[in-house]
């Protein structure tokens, strides 16, 4: 918005300067460059310290089982797969309960009620990530441990998904952990989308002789699906980078391995637990070679969980042809 | 009714209880949460908590007084660093800027917000602890500070853009400048949403550990000024529940229920309030 | 004026606009009865002793200005006012003799169908439109089979025939109004409620819509609310002429309509408010 000042074309410089238009401008632009600035300097600085593996492995890295620092060798996919497994156990646990619950809160609940319910959901999402990873350690660990892993093993045991012992820690537990950490982002994102359908998709369904069920199923949440289906990226890029809660309870080991109840690594949590003890720069690169993965995913995930948002909410308040 | 009418009747029913039950554990979760916290965390409460420095490895007793200064420290350095230029660079963004530029600050913005913490973790630790070769208070609050950056971005250009076209039009038809009218006149309308968005914001990082662990990175004790690393909250709680000694974990429930219940707090008192009168921007 | 030993069926006209039961001329059999109906949105009430037909295999039009409860009624008919909680039905209506509040709500709807104001096709192709009725009904016979009469009826057939599955989306609004039209058709229902169609549309769509619902009647009982006097003049056999909720006036459409019996009718249907 160009500034309000009189609208003589040439006044000078300094008047302008004295009125302090200008200067405003300029301070506030500095400061919004800023941002830009930094978020630029961020991926040229993992750009940069990450050379070291890029070159040494090149795309290798990426299918290299291996992590052995004494050797100086170093491969990523034991923690691109433990970060991929407990992020598909999550989704798997936290879509259908956070759709169903968005459901509820969207077509069922009164206003109010579901407002309130929102309000709760809300706090959910402002727990941090060493609190869910306090009651990792200390409540599901050790249920995974005497109640959930018998249940499941002794019946299943021979599935290669359920082999083998258990101490509480591992892929099933993280997957669990950051399956609740995950729902109130399904849950919030789909709701707002769901509620954006328009009333008469729900009435002609209804009008055709549709059960309330079948109505929401078939009609509503099917001209939902884009946003619905942005939430769910939203929710895997936030499991994708979570950090402490996974850290605590996955086992720490760099380990590929098909059992779900198997202990492993995921990208965060190696670069958080090793971090600090990294000895040598082609250690520390490499853990930073795996931040800049991690950017990456996120960084696309993101991309398009808000494309597919943006689209839906639009279709809602849209008219057709 | 028809059998099958009837089956689909039964159907709906079922399926509508289900998201009901959905909903029902989703928040049940939070509660469940708080439960556990107060009876573990309350019970460890003790005026030592707040006042001693942790003991040595494993002797029983102590406090976590250096953590919570830390922390306050911590947030209030972020607060310096990620305030100013969210907030200006928020009235640029709602009051100067033309469209291209607004969104390319935007999607820098909207890709800051979504990096991992970890990764931001690692990017204060290239600019901030490698050169000068250790870690410290400052290398912590940067990290923050730059996580904090995004939200108060976004929420003061809502907040300002929501401010009514009658208030700015009266202002300059009475001959204010630009400049004169933001700060005299629209400021002061939507401070308090921007107020409550950054203390969300401040909520939002008072919890972050991972950009912690190798920033600030940790301190048995107090911390001198700012060149030195500290200790803090969350990476405290994480220390003492992955280490074997009990005592510690009652101390780590201590502190997770400390912790919680400051963050809490803050997101019920700004949602209420953002919630009231003011006019909620969808973000 | 009265009710013959079968009073579900023929039933005689009252000369006077006055309160007391509307019925249609001749031996025309109704086939929807309301009668004594109030309807209220929590305190306020919307409706108020509402009595009239809707006649077997006619088009009756409900008209009157903005405000005056005639979408409200129509809503009644197929109980879509329920979907509002805090909507209140007092009085009967009854669908060959039946209430249709006793009735179970789903079997209701799909006997009594609706199109909407705007058109509102589901995000899916043509041919899963149509064929969404006639699935969740578990209706008998090949879909393909009902899809197309469905669309022959709707006068859509020759022009979607090789794009059935398309998006609905990709029609234009007059041919997404007479899919919403050929939706509803194909769960074969008894009576079928159109509220304003072709508001939203051009005139070229709506003078369409309007021959369709002429050769319609043959196949199902209609009952239209209207804006647009001139179309009810067009296509109805009864009109109900409706002003602050309350029956004003219903008789055979040429007879409201050159010789309306209430001087507001008159005031009305002359355009001297609206």
């Amino acid at each position: 918005m160009p500034s309000a000042g009189p609208v003589t074309g040439s006044r000078s410089f300094l008047a302008k300067l004295r009125d302090g238009d200008e200067i405003a401008r300029l301070v506030t632009f500095v400061f919004a460059a800023t941002v830009v600035l930094i978020t630029v300097l961020l991926v040229y600085e993992l750009w940069i310290n990450s050379t070291l593996p890029r070159h040494k492995f090149g795309l290798h890295f990426f299918v290299t089982q291996v992590w052995d620092p004494v050797m100086d060798e170093f491969g990523a996919l034991p923690f691109v797969y433990g970060t991929l497994v407990t992020s598909a156990v999550a989704l798997m646990i936290a879509v259908p309960l956070g759709i169903g619950a968005s459901i509820f809160l969207a077509e069922l609940a009164p206003p109010r009620i579901s407002d309130t319910l929102q309000f709760f959901i809300d706090l959910l999402a402002a727990v941090p990530s060493v609190i869910y990873g306090l009651l990792g350690v200390f409540i599901v660990v050790p249920l995974i441990r005497t109640v959930i892993y018998p249940a499941i093993n002794k019946p299943l045991g021979s599935l290669p998904i359920f082999k083998g012992p258990s101490y509480g820690v591992g892929f099933l537990t993280a997957g669990i952990v950051l399956a609740i950490m995950v729902i109130p982002y399904i849950i919030s994102v789909s709701r707002e989308v769901l509620l954006s359908v328009p009333r008469d998709q729900r009435e002609a369904a209804l009008a055709l002789g549709s059960t309330r069920w079948e109505s929401t199923w078939k009609v509503v949440v099917p001209f939902a699906r884009t946003g619905i289906m942005g939430s769910i990226f939203l929710a895997l890029a936030r499991a994708l980078g979570e950090t402490m809660a996974v850290t605590m309870v996955i086992g720490n080991t760099p380990k590929i391995a098909a059992s779900l109840f198997a202990p492993g690594y995921s990208i965060a949590a190696v670069i958080a637990n090793e971090f600090t003890e990294a000895t040598g720069e082609l250690y520390t690169q490499s853990l930073i070679a795996l931040g800049l993965v991690l950017f990456l995913l996120t960084f696309v995930l993101n991309g398009l969980a808000r494309l597919l948002i943006v689209v839906t909410t639009q279709k809602g308040s849209g008219v057709s042809a | 009714m028809n059998a099958r009418l009837r089956w689909r009747k039964l159907v709906s029913n079922f399926m509508l209880t289900m998201t009901g039950v959905c909903a029902f554990v989703s928040v049940a979760v939070l509660f469940f949460i708080l439960g556990y916290l107060l009876f573990n965390g309350g019970t460890s409460i003790n005026w030592a908590f707040f006042t001693q420095l942790p003991k040595p490895v494993g002797e029983v007793g102590g406090g976590m007084a250096n953590a919570i200064v830390g922390s306050a420290k911590l947030l209030l350095a972020a607060s310096l660093l990620g305030v100013p230029i969210g907030f200006l660079g928020g009235i640029y963004l709602a009051e100067f800027s033309g469209a291209k530029v607004a969104s390319v600050v935007r999607y820098a913005a909207d890709l800051l917000n979504g990096v991992p913490s970890i990764v931001i973790g690692i990017f204060a630790y290239a600019m901030v602890v490698q050169p000068f070769k250790h870690f410290s208070t400052l290398a912590g609050a940067f990290a923050l500070g730059l996580m904090m950056i995004p939200i108060t971005l976004r929420s003061t250009e809502e907040f300002l853009n929501g401010v009514p076209r009658m208030l700015r039009e009266g202002a300059m038809a009475l001959g204010a400048s630009k400049w004169k009218t933001i700060s005299t006149v629209i400021v002061p309308a939507a401070y308090r949403g921007i107020l409550t968005a950054i203390l969300l914001a401040l909520a939002r990082v008072a919890g972050e550990t991972a950009p912690l662990l190798f920033t600030a990175f940790g301190n048995r004790f107090w911390s001198q000024g700012w060149a030195q690393p500290t200790a803090s909250l969350p990476v405290m709680i994480f220390t003492y529940a992955v280490s074997p000694y009990e005592d510690w974990h009652r101390q780590a429930w201590a502190a997770g229920l400390v912790l919680l219940g400051l963050i809490l707090i803050i997101n019920i008192l700004a949602r209420t309030i953002l919630s009231r009168g003011i006019a909620v921007p969808r973000s | 004026m009265q009710s013959s030993p079968n009073p579900g069926l023929s039933v005689n006209v009252a000369a006077t606009a006055t309160s007391s039961a509307r019925e249609a001329i001749g031996s025309i059999p109704l086939r929807m009865k309301i009668s004594k109906v109030n309807f209220y949105y929590g305190t306020k009430q919307i409706l108020f002793d509402i009595n009239m037909g809707i006649a077997d295999k006619r088009v009756t039009a409900l008209i009157g200005p903005s405000g005056c409860g005639k979408s409200t009624l129509l809503r009644t008919l197929n109980r879509m006012h329920e979907t509002v909680t805090s909507s209140r039905l007092e009085g009967e209506i009854l669908l060959d003799q039946q209430n249709i509040l006793a009735q179970d709500v789903t079997l209701l709807r799909r006997r009594v169908g609706m199109v909407f104001q705007r058109p509102n096709p589901f995000p899916k192709s043509i041919f899963d439109n149509i064929a969404y009725g006639p699935r969740i009904n578990g209706m008998k016979g090949p879909i393909a089979e009902v899809v197309e009469k469905s669309l022959r009826h709707a006068a859509l057939w020759e022009e979607v025939k090789d794009h059935l599955h398309k998006s609905a989306y990709e029609l234009s609004g007059g041919q997404q109004q007479r899919l919403c039209i050929a939706r509803a058709l194909a769960v074969e229902p008894e009576v079928l409620l159109l509220d304003e169609p072709c508001s939203a549309l051009d005139p070229i769509s709506t003078a369409k819509i309007e021959e369709l619902l002429v050769e319609l009647k043959s196949l199902t009982t209609i009952a239209i609310v209207t804006h647009n006097m001139q179309q009810a003049a067009r296509v109805s056999d009864f009109t109900a002429f409706l002003l602050i909720g309350q029956m004003i006036e219903f008789n055979p459409t040429p007879q409201l309509f050159t010789t309306p019996s209430d001087p507001r009718t008159e005031a009305y249907i002359t355009g001297r408010f609206g």
